[in-house]
């Protein structure tokens, strides 16, 4: 009954999805925390930088953002992040817009996190003589992500599905695929079916994991 | 008060280590500390004391910088108040505070608390900043919880290490900010006998507490705070047998009678 499969690379169409959401997971992740480093720190013009880009970032849909990266920086400004395979420039592409949009997310998990650390830690790590950077980074987030370990995953959940919005710009992801064995098969039901189903098997074992990661390392106060 | 003004050349090894002149300070419409002199000489324990709300606690966070002040001048061993950057981290530094509800690095053991600044800030190699942090931690009673987490220690426990934490940077000077007032009454006395130990080795300290068996036998003066002003000064005997001032009078009288 799945003959309809054969001739289609699925895998591999799926390998891309994790390809995705991996690199953009990881890029989000680093500039989503200088962001939120940014929004809590003492220079007004950082602090501003921070809280405009989260609010005009996360207020854009994300087809917009991923379509501006292909023809805006792309083929308009003849940016091509270092390749000349057209595949290649918008896999990047889509990366870079995956980044910019999931991280606008990410800091705000994080930002709540920082909320949730009590300030007399960073007043005693003050008092100790650290810089704001060390305080930051040796004693406020680390425990700020120890509690949005939960929140950090809906985003990670959020952004495996999102990289779906990469089919815009012609990349070869599940999503993609889907679209074209609808157009060829008649099957409409049973290849959503299966799909549906590529996507809960990538995101049901991360929300599993990482709620077993998150209660292990959260920090007893 | 008067003995405070030595000659000179004793300054730099015995003098003044604190000074604070016609400090002010305001948080919004309230001016939480209003022209405050206050000098802090080498080796000396002084006591705080005073209603709550009257400005204690601003004024140690004020002499670290936690809190910036508005007016007048703060200088440290001679040396004027940095006002960021990393002169003001190593001011800091030299400056060890003592926390009402400990603070602990929450994430860190025990051992790491005391190490982290010694590393990072003293820029000690980790094996000696653990040999310390051990000696220390040994010291105030607390060597076998090492390898504990802050939120199994009893809040006594705590305390103390918080003490060694700040006592691994080597300060000049300790501001404790109520250390007791947050214990159990069963853990009170072995935080302030680690304190009177420190006090008889000759660490200078700024205490505020209302522990007046502490202030009593561990204070050089006890300075009384109402309203963001120094009302009085005098010594431990003098103060609590008899104090000058009618609000120190009132003062004392509520904590007395109870
Ligand atoms: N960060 C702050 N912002 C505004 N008001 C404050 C702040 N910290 C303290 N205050 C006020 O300043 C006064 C003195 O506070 P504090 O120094 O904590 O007094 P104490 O330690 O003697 O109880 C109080 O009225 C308090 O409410
Ligand atoms: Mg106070």
């Amino acid at each position: 009954m799945f003959d309809f499969l054969s001739g289609y690379d699925l895998l591999g169409a799926f390998w891309v999805t994790v390809q995705l959401t991996l690199l953009s997971a990881a890029g989000s992740l680093v500039w989503g925390t200088l962001l939120a480093g940014m929004r809590v720190g003492p220079v007004p013009l950082m602090r501003g930088f921070g809280t405009a880009y989260v609010n005009i970032v996360r207020n854009i849909p994300l087809t917009v953002i991923i379509l501006f990266t292909s023809l805006g920086l792309n083929q308009t400004l003849g940016v091509n992040l270092g390749s000349q395979n057209f595949d290649t420039i918008n896999f990047r592409f889509a990366v870079l817009g995956l980044i910019a949009y999931t991280s606008a997310f990410v800091c705000e998990a994080i930002r709540s996190g920082i909320n949730t650390v009590p300030v007399g830690q960073a007043e005693a790590a003050r008092a100790l003589g650290l810089s704001f950077t060390q305080v930051l980074t040796l004693v406020v987030l680390p425990q700020a992500f120890r509690s949005v370990v939960g929140p950090l995953t809906n985003v990670l959940i959020a952004l495996t599905k999102n990289t779906t919005v990469a089919a815009a710009i012609g990349v070869a992801e599940a999503a993609f695929l889907m679209k074209s064995m609808i157009e060829n098969e008649a099957q409409l039901l049973a290849i959503s079916a299966v799909f549906a189903f590529g996507f809960v098997c990538l995101t049901l074992p991360t929300g599993l994991i990482l709620g077993w990661v998150g209660k292990k390392v959260a920090v007893k106060r | 008060m008067t003995e405070v003004s030595m000659a000179k050349e004793d300054v730099a090894s015995t003098g003044d280590l604190v000074v604070l002149k016609s400090v002010n300070k305001h948080f919004g419409a309230l001016h939480v500390l209003q022209d405050i002199d206050l000098t802090i000489a080498r080796g000396e324990v002084v006591v705080v004391i005073g209603p709550s709300g009257s400005g204690k606690s601003t004024l140690c966070r004020t002499i670290n910088r936690l809190e910036t002040i508005d007016s007048g001048e703060i200088s440290i061993d001679g040396r004027p108040l940095p006002h960021e950057g990393k002169e003001l981290a190593r001011l800091r530094a030299d400056v060890g505070m003592v926390f009402q509800s400990f603070n602990l690095f929450a994430h860190k053991t025990v051992l790491e608390n005391v190490t982290l600044g010694q590393v990072k800030v003293r820029r000690k190699d980790r094996k000696q900043a653990e040999e310390r942090a051990r000696t220390l931690l040994d010291r105030v009673g607390v060597g076998a919880q090492a390898d504990k987490y802050p939120a199994q220690l009893s809040g006594g426990q705590q305390q103390r290490v918080a003490i060694a934490r700040a006592l691994a940077m080597e300060p000049k000077v300790m501001l404790f900010d109520e250390p007791t007032s947050a214990l159990d009454p069963e853990m009170i006395n072995e935080v302030l006998e680690v304190m009177q130990q420190l006090a008889r080795d000759g660490m200078t300290m700024i205490v505020v507490t209302h522990e007046m068996g502490f202030a009593r036998s561990a204070a050089n003066r006890v300075v009384f705070m109402a309203d963001g002003r120094i009302i009085e000064q005098a010594t431990p005997d003098q103060f609590f047998s008899n104090p000058r001032s009618d609000r120190a009078k009132d003062f004392l009288s509520k904590i007395l009678h109870h």
